[in-house]
């Protein structure tokens, strides 16, 4: 570049002009500066676009594709029939990048109206240092489509959903509830939460530095949406049974109370509810006890409802038949230390009366019979002590000690329902064995459309056949719960009434309860009724749980146009002997007082 | 009628003949990659193809303007240009408008001009016109105060404060001393004495001065600030890879990561869209183009001539220099544009008139020889 075209130039640093005053080195310097500054460039260059290339576009790329989330819609709950029990609607959130927007006052104005919020707050949200702040979530799709018609700057919008129950705080315990990030938290929300909830699917887009979305780019993975889960719940009879519970309740003045349908055929739960409960749709002043499934979180001493039971296991044995008499005389039995006692004395019973009176004397003299083992495997058969395995968050397996530390009194006190404790749902599938001629039914949330159910056979079918005409002959006139009885169905079952243990200690509460199953000719469902300290004056179970059974029942049974098995009166006791408690003379530490 | 047939032929040598080449050639190759570069830094939304065109044309008059003044008519202007300048920059001490708080703007009623753009002409022409003066008999005392003729100025636009175009200033009056043969000793003296004086220096500077040296150090340190810049382009540099991405498809640059993407950061739009290879090329161009800078220094006839083209040459190579170095991030930021590249018109303007007296000196040195 330094060659001159004719004589009359000369390369620079030789130049005659310049060597005048200047030495070549001086020259030379400058060619040597200019090309160590090429150098130099070229070097950076180098480095940056071929060296360090690889980090350099990938942290470049990192700016502008972004993976963009496709959200998919949560699954439907729905009960039986398709009825909608828990559903995800699409809404919008409305979301602002501060820094960007830069709204003026007639601007802010008119988002204030749109979104229907307050102006001061509005512009202390935009206000905010944050990168992101949220203007308002879950709004609806015409007010966020008016939102984005303003053109405001720095204004976003997402695509969420919002989980609405319909309804409401009739099956709260049962369908649950989601959490804003959309996860279930309680219920068949959280039971079913791997096929309810949806896979979001994303898409990858170029953006530029504003965010503003330039193109689409790669692949697109779609979305998939939850899928529905259909319960074995049926509303209707969930309506009837959370109803007269809600009524029972109230009436009772208790504390709280359960009630629990399951389909005798099945074993699917058709109703489950519980009192106190809440609106899964509006959460704001939720209390821990609201939220309690008690159905199947708290256990309780079932009392005389384990009576059958014990019968159950004597028939199986061998060793007494349905008119086998046995002398409660006098209405006392003394084992070791400890006395157990019947309220009132009733002399030689059968085995059917022993049940139909519920006399703790006459069941305890059964249990006498029985290894602590056998009647241990005979509990843990109809699945006391175990959880239902329903995926309900908080189930509880119960209390059923080990055989091996049984004492006689303790085993004489089971035999009757203390020392035992089981939660209503379990207390409800165990009576399968006896509507289902001696199978234990496996229960289920989710609608069983496939064949007949078969369970797993605990007693034979004669003896589930004795005992339900024992029950039978308990929920009728001269039993102890003719309250619960159906007009035009043949009614089966056992009343409970405990006195609640408290620090160990019996206190003067009791938990009043009915189990039983209709038409007794071929039973359909199976209903098991709690309340807990009822405190109106009554506390019997044939009293207060009772009339629950029997309104729940009926209702039930001509919802599903199950045929009637008998008149359509109910044959009235005359005055009852209120009761055939029994009671344990002081001695510690068995402590258990019982009445029906 | 003979007089009239050669009117063409006159008219084309009046207008060419003091146009040189391969200067010429060299320089519009590279405003027709500037241009291309400068579409493809705004063509997204306000395109400034069209004004950038007319900046072009602007400059390319001026520069053929200036090749018609013989070097001897150009040093007449030498000492009242710095006189003006160096006043102008005293009011803008004095009466200076602030922007962004540094104050280099002069309102004279009808424009705002910024006096500092003057002074990288005015320097190197005074100084030249000073050693030709002299050229007899140069003796220390010369060279003294040839320093205090650069230093005063550059005091005044770092004053401003105005770093970047103080030291261009700075270098060009440097370029002068040097190549007039200011001694090895004095050189190496103020590079020592600037060594030792760098720390208490350091204190002087302003704070976003300070920033802008630590930020090169360690771009990440503060990442959306002062460093932003720099993290952008050589992000912007370093994904063009060797061969690039192709015109138009930098995406760095359409997605507006790169800030002051058309002005003194379209090295990064360039980078980006034609890679190493590109880079490479520019570079070349520009050695081509101080190459033949160097020549006509060499050739030049009298001392003025030859120090003010060997000055406006390594000036025209620094701003080039300082500018890819700031963008690729081996030097600090400072607000200097790409010779021939960067959109805008008065830089244009001073560069095109730094080559119109290239070309000057070197098509009136036969006229002068004959």
């Amino acid at each position: 570049m330094m060659r001159g075209k004719s004589g009359r130039t000369h390369k620079f640093a030789e130049s005659p002009v310049l060597q005048l005053a200047l030495p070549a080195w001086r020259s030379r310097l400058v060619a040597i500066f200019l090309l160590a500054s090429f150098g130099l460039l070229v070097g950076r260059s180098f480095y940056l676009q071929v060296v360090n290339n690889d980090f350099l576009q990938e942290k470049g790329e990192s700016r502008y594709r972004r993976d963009l989330e496709i959200s998919a819609s949560r699954g439907k709950v729905t009960d039986r029939n398709g009825e909608v029990l828990a559903i995800s609607t699409p809404m919008k959130s409305i979301w602002a990048i501060p820094a960007d927007a830069k709204l003026n006052a007639q601007q802010a104005q008119q988002l204030a109206k749109v979104l229907d919020a307050d102006a001061k707050e509005l512009a202390r949200k935009l206000a905010s240092d944050k990168g992101f702040v949220y203007l308002q979530r879950q709004v609806s799709p015409e007010v966020a489509d008016r939102v984005a018609a303003l053109k405001l700057p720095g204004i976003y919008q997402n695509k969420e959903y919002r989980r609405y129950y319909p309804t409401g705080d009739m099956s709260a315990h049962m369908v649950g509830f989601t959490g804003v990030d959309d996860k279930g938290l309680e219920g068949v929300e959280l039971a079913f939460e791997k096929s309810l909830i949806g896979h979001a699917g994303s898409r990858s887009v170029i953006r530029d530095r504003r965010g503003q979305i330039v193109e689409d780019v790669g692949s697109i993975r779609p979305p998939q949406d939850g899928k529905d889960v259909r319960l074995a719940l049926d509303s209707k009879i969930q309506y009837i049974a959370y109803s007269h519970l809600k009524q029972a309740v109230a009436d009772n003045k208790a504390k709280a109370g359960g009630a629990v349908v399951i389909d005798a055929k099945s074993g699917e739960i058709l109703a489950l509810a519980n009192w106190p409960t809440y609106n899964p749709n509006n959460r704001e002043h939720l209390s821990g006890g609201q939220l309690r499934n008690r159905a199947v979180t708290d256990t309780f001493e079932p009392g005389s409802t384990l009576k059958p039971f014990t019968a159950a296991l004597a028939l199986e044995n061998g060793k007494f038949r349905f008119d086998t008499a046995i002398n409660t005389a006098p209405g006392r039995l003394t084992i070791g230390k400890a006395t157990i006692s019947d309220a009132h004395p009733h002399g030689v019973l059968t085995v059917a009366q022993v049940i139909q009176k519920s006399s703790n004397v006459g069941v305890a003299k059964m249990a006498a019979t029985f290894s602590p083992q056998e009647m241990w495997e005979m509990f843990d058969a109809v699945g006391f002590g175990q959880t239902s395995r329903l995926g309900f968050p908080g189930e509880v397996p119960g209390r059923l000690r080990a055989w091996k530390s049984w004492r006689p009194i303790e085993q004489a006190t089971m035999s009757y329902g203390h020392g035992i404790s089981v939660s209503l749902m379990q207390l409800a599938r165990a009576y399968t064995v006896f509507a289902r001629d001696g199978e234990l039914l496996p229960i289920s949330l989710t609608r069983i459309d496939e064949g007949p159910v078969t369970g797993i056979p605990v007693f034979s079918p004669q003896t589930a056949r004795e005992v339900r005409a024992m029950l039978e002959m308990a929920a009728g006139p001269g039993g102890t719960a003719p309250k619960a009885q159906v007009a035009g169905y043949r009614v089966a079952g056992k009343t409970g009434t405990a006195h609640k243990l408290e620090g160990g200690v019996y206190a003067n509460k009791y938990v009043a309860s009915f189990v039983g199953f209709a038409p007794a000719s071929d039973p359909r469902l199976i209903v098991a009724v709690l309340i807990d300290e009822p405190s109106a004056g009554k506390h019997y179970g044939g009293d207060v749980a009772g009339p629950v059974f029997s309104a729940v029942m009926g209702s039930a049974l001509r919802t599903l146009g199950v045929p009637p098995d008998a008149q359509m009166t109910i044959a009235q006791a005359p005055t009852l002997a209120p009761e055939a408690g029994s009671r344990i003379a002081q001695p510690r530490p068995v402590q258990a007082k019982e009445k029906l | 009628m003979i007089a009239i047939r050669d009117m063409p032929r006159r008219l084309w040598h009046g207008t060419v003949d003091h146009l040189d080449p391969p200067l010429l050639i060299i320089t519009l190759t590279i405003m027709g990659v500037g241009l291309a570069t400068v579409f493809s830094a705004t063509y997204d939304h306000d395109n400034r193809l069209v004004a950038q065109f007319i900046n072009m044309g602007v400059a390319l008059a001026v520069m053929w303007a200036m090749a018609q003044v013989p070097p001897q008519k150009l040093m007449r202007f030498a000492v009242p240009l710095y006189i003006i300048g160096v006043i102008l920059l005293v009011l803008v001490f004095l009466f200076g408008i602030k922007v962004n708080g540094a104050r280099r703007w002069l309102n004279i009623g009808i424009t705002r001009i910024q006096p500092s753009e003057i002074m990288k002409i005015a320097m190197p022409l005074m100084l030249a016109w000073y050693f030709h003066k002299y050229e007899a008999a140069l003796q220390l005392r010369h060279y003294v105060i040839a320093l205090l003729l650069l230093v005063v100025p550059f005091g005044l636009v770092a004053k401003q404060p105005d770093l970047g175009t103080a030291i261009l200033i700075g270098a060009a009056g440097f370029y002068v001393l040097f190549f007039a043969g200011l001694q090895w000793k004095i050189i190496l003296g103020f590079a020592a004495a600037g060594g030792v004086a760098a720390p208490f220096l350091w204190n002087v500077l302003h704070d976003y001065q300070k920033r802008r040296i630590l930020t090169l150090i360690d771009p990440t340190s503060d990442p959306l600030g002062s460093g932003y810049h720099i993290i952008q382009s050589t992000i912007a540099i370093g994904s063009g890879g060797s061969t690039g991405k192709g015109w138009l498809q930098g995406t760095q640059t359409h997605l507006e990561f790169i800030p002051e993407k058309h002005t003194d950061f379209i090295f990064a739009v360039y980078s980006e869209e034609w890679g190493l290879v590109g880079n490479t090329v520019l570079l070349v161009l520009y050695l081509l183009l101080v190459g033949r800078g160097m020549m006509i220094a060499a050739n030049a006839s009298t001392l003025f001539s030859r120090l003010l083209a060997g000055s406006i040459t390594l000036s025209l190579f620094t701003y080039a220099f300082v500018n890819m170095g700031m963008v690729s991030g081996i030097m600090p930021v400072v607000g200097v544009p790409l010779p021939f590249m960067s959109y805008g018109g008065t830089a244009l303007v001073i560069l095109c008139l730094g080559l119109g007296i290239l070309m000057s000196i070197q098509t009136h040195r036969m006229l002068v020889k004959k």
